[in-house]
């Protein structure tokens, strides 16, 4: 096994297309090959050194989050907590302190899991992944990246540089939720992400929700388009009785199938509620599961 | 087999040259090649924060990075705590106020409490709690490491 400290973008590239794989912090690398979940690649390049991808970029139009800026700078860069605040709500959750300092945004979408906090986030923000690789770059949608738990349509000579936003709306607000047995160290039993929209009268005008470790891979909760003109309160629970019902959760470890259905509506209930008060101007600290005492089981 | 790559760590300001496989993670090489066994192995899946040191200042978990990718970064391990005989003020409150009991968690949360401290010199109880949240202590109920570190805050604001 070899490991190269890469020192730039194109020597990534290289690598990968000479089959290296990458690694960022290993927080799921390292301990999912003790875990024999899968074997340690031959050949690793080391991407954390790289100034390129831990950049957070603001043009008029959109947000450009490189794949390496850790959960750490998310939780807390001014850009992300003000404009994006579900996905600092989502990064202040992961792990513990020494998991966010070297854990990343890149490593986070790219291992696919439907339990990864910052996936419902992007989600409802209408994030697009950009790849790049030696044959050139292209976009995905995050619908057409996550195929199932811990797949992913990127090829394995293809390195995730960026997570693409567009800008916030005006009253526009997100949060995300999810429900956790312990505060740290801990994965999502179940967690929704909502980005809420209102118009001047304080009513809805339009709605996102997303759901975390529900599905094979991070859903979003379709038919929400009417809410438009109900208030943040009847939207949030016409949001909790959806997600409920498109939820289709396995039973493992964590939960049984039956409690993450039960439990599921509710975090979507607190999401919409939490990100229509920050649409309507309320400071709320991320992350809003401390600020609100909520996502304890 | 593993390649066996030479790269030199530097651990509390000493660079040390080794010879390791790739494979191998931070805490296996300070503790079976540097000696330094102050770090613990505890889980060794990233949940207990007994290998806890510092990357550049920042805790991390030793058990689950690879050493090879700390070449060129300063790792600050429990050995680079003290100054020569003189224990840390961390060292010297948790032994005064009984937060050490079997003391198998306690290097680690004597880094994470070194970190906390370093960024935020006057933390609040609830800053304390977060700051040392990867950390597992089987023995004593948490409160006198706590309060360990919130004594060191003080005592650091007044020098």
């Amino acid at each position: 096994m070899t490991l190269t400290i890469a020192t730039s973008l194109d020597q990534v590239l290289a690598g990968l297309a000479a089959g290296a794989r990458p690694i960022a912090g290993g927080t799921d690398l390292v301990v999912g090959a003790r875990q024999r979940k899968a074997s340690m690649p031959e050949t690793l390049v080391a991407i954390d050194r790289l100034e390129e991808l831990a950049q957070i970029d603001a043009d008029k139009t959109h947000t450009s989050i490189g794949s390496g800026v850790t959960h750490a700078r998310l939780m807390t860069n001014e850009v992300v907590v003000n404009n994006f605040t579900a996905i600092a709500d989502a990064a202040a959750l992961v792990g513990s302190p020494a998991t966010r300092n070297v854990g990343t945004l890149g490593g986070n979408v790219m291992n696919g899991s439907p339990a990864m906090d910052t996936g419902a986030p992007l989600v409802v923000l209408g994030a697009v992944v950009e790849l790049a690789s030696v044959e050139g770059n292209r976009t995905l949608s995050l619908d057409e990246l996550w195929m199932g738990p811990g797949t992913t349509s990127a090829r394995s000579h293809e390195l995730c540089t960026a997570l693409v936003i567009p800008n916030p709306e005006e009253r526009s607000g997100s949060a995300y939720v999810r429900l956790e047995y312990r505060r740290a160290m801990e994965i999502a039993v179940v967690g929704a992400a909502a980005n809420i929209v209102l118009d001047g009268d304080g009513s809805v005008a339009s709605a996102r929700v997303a759901l975390t470790a529900v599905a094979p891979t991070i859903v979003e909760v379709e038919g929400l388009d009417d809410l438009a003109g109900l208030s943040p309160t009847e939207a949030a629970t016409r949001a909790e009785a959806a997600s409920a019902e498109q939820a289709t959760p396995i039973s493992d470890l964590r939960a049984s199938d039956r409690y993450r259905r039960h439990t599921i509506g509710v975090m979507a209930r607190r999401a919409v509620d939490a990100a229509a008060r920050r649409a309507a101007g309320e400071e709320i600290a991320v992350p809003v599961n401390r600020a609100l005492g909520i996502g304890a089981s | 087999m593993a390649g066996q790559n030479a790269v030199e760590l530097t651990v509390n300001g000493v660079p040390y040259p080794v010879t390791i496989s790739t494979d191998r993670t931070l805490s296996t090489v300070l503790r079976n090649e540097l000696g330094l066994t102050g770090t613990k192995e505890g889980c060794d899946d990233c949940e207990c924060g007994a290998c806890m040191v510092l990357l550049d200042g920042q805790p991390i978990n030793s058990c689950s990075y690879l050493a090879a990718q700390a070449q060129g970064r300063d790792i600050t391990t429990v050995e680079g705590l003290a100054d020569g005989a003189e224990l840390h003020p961390l060292q010297r409150n948790i032994l005064a106020t009984g937060g050490v009991q079997c003391g198998f968690c306690t290097p680690g949360m004597l880094m994470s409490a070194a970190a906390l401290l370093a960024e935020n010199p006057d933390p609040t109880d609830e800053e304390v709690r977060l700051g040392l949240s990867g950390n597992l202590c089987r023995c004593t109920g948490y409160a006198r490491i706590l309060s360990a570190v919130s004594a060191t805050a003080v005592e650091l604001r007044a020098d």
